[in-house]
């Protein structure tokens, strides 16, 4: 009476299955298409926002920064910001509601879905939504007068890539915190104080030489200086190198959001 | 419903599982196996380890000794393949409240691998099975708590498994709602489909299960079909008696000597086996109300608790 010799079907168990992937994504489609118009809302508002009081108003008083016209400084800076608004913040808050308010990935669990497959779609989806969403600050400022360029094409690519990485930073904190208030902490502690070395507003170059050694471990900073190069011309080197550390976040977060994702649903 | 082969073993084997949180041993040398187009009924208080016991056969949890098998399958090991020909409906609604009645079963339809050109039937049929045909386009939040229950019964239902396990498929529900999914139950007995259950109410496992497992403190204390369970250990008919405590304890105190099991209930004693019981002691225990024996005596009489 061996299982082995009478098992049903031979249906493929791989580790990855794109059908678990697929229905994953049709999930968030369903559900997208109840908050898009919101989430398109803030997405253009906001950067607009920015540009307005930063552009024309601190813009003024400020002719160029590292040779470019304030405007396309801060209209290509803005991109990194909502990059981070679109991918840290669903990461920590929908991760965190779905997991222990709405059982949904218990849900999913139970269901021919393995973890892995789980954390791989949850974060490829937060990471797509952050690559439109933080593409939108660039066409804001094409209005404000950025001239389009070929490179910017890669923009959306970059912005997936630190998207997914900062999915992954609030997916593994959404498995740190005990309450959702929590999170207030690591808004304002950790994520806030990134802007200020991240080249968004102003140049890291007028910083104390600590702040710009810092600048070097915060993955905003090589998203905001691969935006401008995609934008205003290429620095082979410099930006294989900041390829190579926003690749490496997400890596690392990604270990570190399975593990916790597996820790607390496969107890 | 596909019928499995003759000799395929069990549609579920747990052998000496155990399962540990911490200090606390969950599930203790747990043996238990499920035949093939039987309905088992796992009646047990709330901490018994029931809950954990559906976790660990979707290998949502994984055990620290001993070997499970689903469908043929090795769990965890191949637990993917053993919960694609297997359906779950969890004890704790986890539906998408976001979405409607449908798109929730959409959802599902494509997890299990329903080839897209059949999705749409099969989600129909699993909506005209609960009776939500003419709720498809209601947003889970505007469903009833009855409602969303068959729905999550619906979407365990929707790739018409082999297999299907019910967390307490009717706490928290009122009488006419439960009596509804008693006769969905019953149905899918009916079908053939395999069927773990666990509930901690009596009457449930009574009149769906073809084999109750009792289980108190993470094992199984006794199995068999509920006649067969009651015959053995609560007889037929059992006295019930009220009144102040030092009766209730010389009423004990005479069915014991007389060799009758008997359990606390509250503020009376009920006296099993009584229909074994001599006239002289009837008497002598005094006026008593005759009832039934029921299952609940039986899980008693074995587990020294109560059910709720």
């Amino acid at each position: 009476m061996t299982s082995t010799t009478n098992s049903p079907a031979p249906t493929a168990v791989r580790r990855y299955e794109w059908v678990a992937f697929e229905a994953i994504w049709v999930r968030e489609l369903t559900l997208f298409r109840r908050y898009w118009a919101s989430s398109t809302f803030s997405a253009i508002i906001q950067p607009t926002i920015y540009l307005l009081a930063f552009g024309l108003g601190v813009g003024t008083l400020i002719s160029s920064v590292d040779g470019l016209s304030y405007v396309e400084y801060v209209g290509t800076g803005t991109v990194a910001m909502a990059v981070l608004f679109a991918s840290a913040f669903p990461g920590m808050f929908s991760t965190f509601v779905r997991r222990t308010f709405q059982h949904s990935y218990d849900a999913l669990l139970a269901a021919p879905v393995d973890i892995e497959e789980l954390v791989l779609a949850e974060g490829t989806w937060i990471a797509a939504k952050a690559g439109v969403f933080g593409s939108i600050p660039l066409v804001v400022t094409f209005f404000f007068g950025l001239t389009p360029t070929w490179g910017m094409l890669v923009v959306p690519f970059v912005a997936f890539l630190a998207g997914l990485g900062w999915a992954y930073f609030g997916m593994w904190q959404s498995t740190v915190v005990k309450t959702i208030d929590a999170f207030t902490y690591i808004t304002s502690a950790v994520l806030t104080p990134l802007f200020l070395v991240a080249g968004t507003f102003f140049p890291i170059s007028n910083l104390p030489p600590v702040l710009q050694v810092l600048a070097q471990l915060n993955p905003l900073f090589h998203c905001v200086q691969l935006v401008r190069d995609a934008c205003f011309g290429w620095q082979p080197l410099a930006d294989l190198y900041h390829f190579a550390v926003l690749l490496a976040f997400a890596l690392l977060m990604w270990e570190l959001a399975s593990t916790g994702m597996r820790r607390r649903l496969l107890a | 419903m596909t019928t499995p082969p003759r000799d395929a073993g069990p549609a579920i084997v747990l052998a000496g599982v155990v399962k540990r949180f911490g200090s606390i041993t969950a599930v203790n040398e747990l043996d238990l196996d499920v035949s093939y187009g039987t309905v088992l009924g796992l009646l047990g208080p709330n901490g018994a380890g029931k809950s954990t016991t559906m976790r660990l056969l979707t290998g949502q949890t994984e055990p620290d000794e001993g070997t499970i098998s689903v469908l043929g399958h090795p769990v965890p090991e191949r637990s993917k393949q053993a919960r694609l020909r297997m359906g779950v409906v969890p004890q704790q609604d986890n539906l998408d409240t976001e979405l409607t009645t449908r798109q929730n079963l959409d959802v599902f339809a494509a997890l299990y691998r329903i080839p897209r050109g059949r999705r749409r039937t099969a989600v129909d049929s699993a909506l005209a099975l609960v009776g939500l045909t003419d709720r498809a386009d209601s947003k889970v939040t505007d469903l009833s708590g009855g409602m969303r229950r068959r729905l999550l019964i619906a979407r365990g239902l929707v790739h018409r498994p082999d297999l299907v396990l019910l967390d307490e498929p009717t706490v928290g529900l009122d009488p006419q709602v439960r009596q509804e999914l008693w006769g969905l139950i019953d149905r899918l007995r009916t079908e053939g489909v395999t069927i773990l259950m666990s509930t901690h109410y009596i009457e449930e496992a009574e009149r769906l299960a073809d084999d109750v497992a009792v289980m108190s403190h993470g094992r199984v204390v006794a199995r068999g079909a509920p006649l067969t369970l009651l015959s053995e250990h609560a007889g037929t008919e059992a006295l019930e008696f009220f009144g102040p405590p030092e009766n209730l304890g010389r009423i004990e105190a005479l069915a014991r000597a007389a060799g009758l099991p008997t359990r606390r209930t509250g503020p009376s004693v009920s006296v099993l086996r009584a229909e074994s019981a001599p006239a002289a002691l009837v008497d002598a225990l005094g006026s008593g109300s005759r009832r039934a024996a029921t299952l609940e005596d039986v899980f008693v009489l074995l587990t020294g608790e109560r059910l709720e």
